[in-house]
């Protein structure tokens, strides 16, 4: 436990102290700001809950799209660089390396997630929504996250250069993105078996209007879970247990 | 202790590393000597724990890598060629990190470092970021990161590859100094860096261990053919009568220089250096210089390698 903590207090400190880890954190930031000027600060009049619900929805797709930058660097560009080796001859197991690194990365995504409270803040002071809402709203958009991130750190163990990570991670959370339109195109099993898998779709709208479902959260738990695996599985393939 | 044991590693149907087999005792520094692709990194990245051997042991003071992978690689340090470094940190921040890493707790790294920088020569740069620090530093680093943790074995790959003279100088200071606390692992494709530096020399051609022993004994492989050349003062007639006196003695090649100079090659084919160098100088010929020829280690591994070329076939 001490190793994984110890990677990814390094992993966190490294993103505030690279250039790469202040772009997108401002880029978020810059992103989900400018959304909330245009979709939420509008003169036509709408319910408070559904300024929020927007607030949420964007703010997904823009943390989403975050943390598949952040993740490209964690495993692929040490490898580029060199530094793996590092870390591989350590006396630490493939999982610790893998979830110090999911743990820093994701860490730092929800440090981006807290400096955008002053949005959903604004609408609690001026507007009629309830805590429970933007909490419920927070907990998926940081369960999509942590997803996105598993993945990211999946597609990091497996690419050569961070280029080709940040392209693997893309065509998998994109893949698991649209699983509701081509559950639209399918027969069943197989569209039930997609349109569950649907992550933003099926599993994320319910906690952006506040709804908090037992299963939406196992399943983001258990994708993350699969991926996290699978990352360790392809560090392990290259090395000796 | 470390005992390697019939180690092999394919890359698809490449035999990378061939039925390897060596112990290295404690506190002892190995040269792992090759040319280009013979297999070094390979072996040394396996016994390392970073590959896993197609076939074969390796195990530090009796304990197997197979068995319990992380505690031998706590008993291990490695640098490879390119040092493993987090450029963004300062020396003292990147070496406690590494320690933590390697399972020391942190008062313990604390009491360490001051020992591993005046090991490594570092004292003064323990605050400079490592992105600022010259190509020999970064070494210098890359090998305080691998002994931090006061590990049983060291394994250097190509630890002066790109250094200046005076660096390679300093590095081997560093190495030598390892000894005292570690065994030392240094693999390099040049011998006079590894003769200097190291106790013993195992030498690896096409994925096999083609020679292991001492440097002297690589030299006397070759000695069975010996050609001196030599700069005496004297008369030729007297320099070829006395050559030709000595059994198993003959001028290869005799030049007469400006004044009374002789440069003079000669062939021996048993050992009889002493004998002939006594004979030339009782009879009044001044030796102004004297020099064996193949006697260079280079010589010798290129024969051994040709040799070990040849007779591994096509393989």
């Amino acid at each position: 436990m001490n190793a994984v903590l110890l990677l990814a207090s390094r992993e966190l400190r490294t993103y505030f102290n690279t250039t790469w880890g202040w772009i997108v954190l401002a880029s978020v930031l810059l992103f989900d700001g400018l959304f909330f000027n245009i979709f939420g600060l509008t003169e036509r009049a709408r319910y408070s809950a559904e300024v929020l619900e927007d607030f949420f929805f964007y703010t997904s797709g823009t943390v989403m799209i975050g943390g598949l930058f952040l993740t490209m660097r964690l495993i692929a560009e040490e490898r580029q660089t060199g530094t793996l080796v590092l870390l591989e001859s350590a006396p630490l197991s493939a999982a610790q390396l893998v979830a110090g690194k999911f743990f820093g990365a994701w860490g730092f995504l929800l440090i981006i997630l807290a400096c955008t409270t002053y949005m959903p803040a604004l609408i609690f002071v001026n507007g009629k929504v309830s805590a429970a809402q933007v909490g419920v709203g927070y907990l998926g958009v940081a369960l999509s996250a942590g997803t996105t991130i598993a993945i990211g750190t999946f597609a990091s163990a497996l690419a050569r250069n961070q280029l080709l990570a940040v392209v693997l991670g893309g065509a998998f959370t994109l893949s698991i993105l649209i699983c509701w339109f081509l559950a639209r195109f399918t027969e069943a099993p197989l569209s039930d078996v997609l349109a569950y898998l649907a992550i933003w779709d099926k599993h994320f709208q319910p906690f952006m209007r506040g709804r908090l479902n037992t299963e939406n959260i196992v399943y983001f738990l258990s994708v993350s879970f699969a991926f996290l695996l699978a990352a360790t599985r392809a560090m392990q393939a290259r090395r000796w247990q | 202790m470390i005992e390697v044991s019939h180690l092999s590693r394919f890359y698809g149907n490449h035999r990378a590393v061939d039925d390897v087999s060596f112990t290295i005792a404690s506190n002892t520094i190995v040269g792992f000597l090759g040319l280009n692709g013979a297999g070094k990194t390979t072996t040394l990245k396996v016994i390392a724990g970073l590959l896993p051997p197609s076939a074969g042991t390796v195990r530090v003071d009796g304990e197997d890598l197979a068995d319990a992978p992380e505690s031998f690689r706590q008993r291990i340090g490695f640098l490879p060629e390119t040092p493993p470094l987090y450029i963004e940190q300062t020396v003292r921040e990147f070496l406690r990190f590494v320690g933590r890493l390697r399972g020391m707790p942190a008062s313990e790294v604390e009491a360490r470092l001051p020992e591993v920088m005046t090991r490594c020569q570092l004292a003064g740069r323990e605050d400079w970021v490592i992105g600022q620090l010259s190509h020999g530093y970064r070494k210098r680093v890359g090998i305080a990161q691998a002994i931090i943790h006061k590990p049983k074995l060291v394994i250097l790959d190509e630890p002066i590859s790109g250094l200046d003279p005076v660096q390679i100088v300093e590095m081997r200071r560093v190495i030598r100094g390892l000894a005292q606390e570690c065994t030392v692992l240094v693999s390099s494709h040049i011998l006079s860096e590894i003769e200097q530096t190291c106790d013993r020399i195992l030498v690896l051609q096409g994925g096999r261990l083609v020679f292991e022993g001492e440097g002297e004994t690589l030299r006397a492989r070759n000695e069975g053919s010996t050609v001196l050349s030599l700069t005496v003062r004297g008369a030729a007639d007297v320099a070829q009568s006395i050559v030709e006196a000595q059994a198993d003695a003959t001028i290869v090649e005799l030049t007469e220089t400006d004044g009374d100079l002789l440069n003079i090659r000669i062939e021996l084919t048993e050992d009889h250096r002493e004998a002939l160098i006594h004979a030339l100088v009782h009879a009044g010929l001044g030796l102004r210089r004297l020099e064996q020829e193949g006697d260079e280690l280079e010589d010798v591994f290129v024969a051994l390698t040709k040799s070990a070329s040849l007779s591994g076939g096509d393989r």
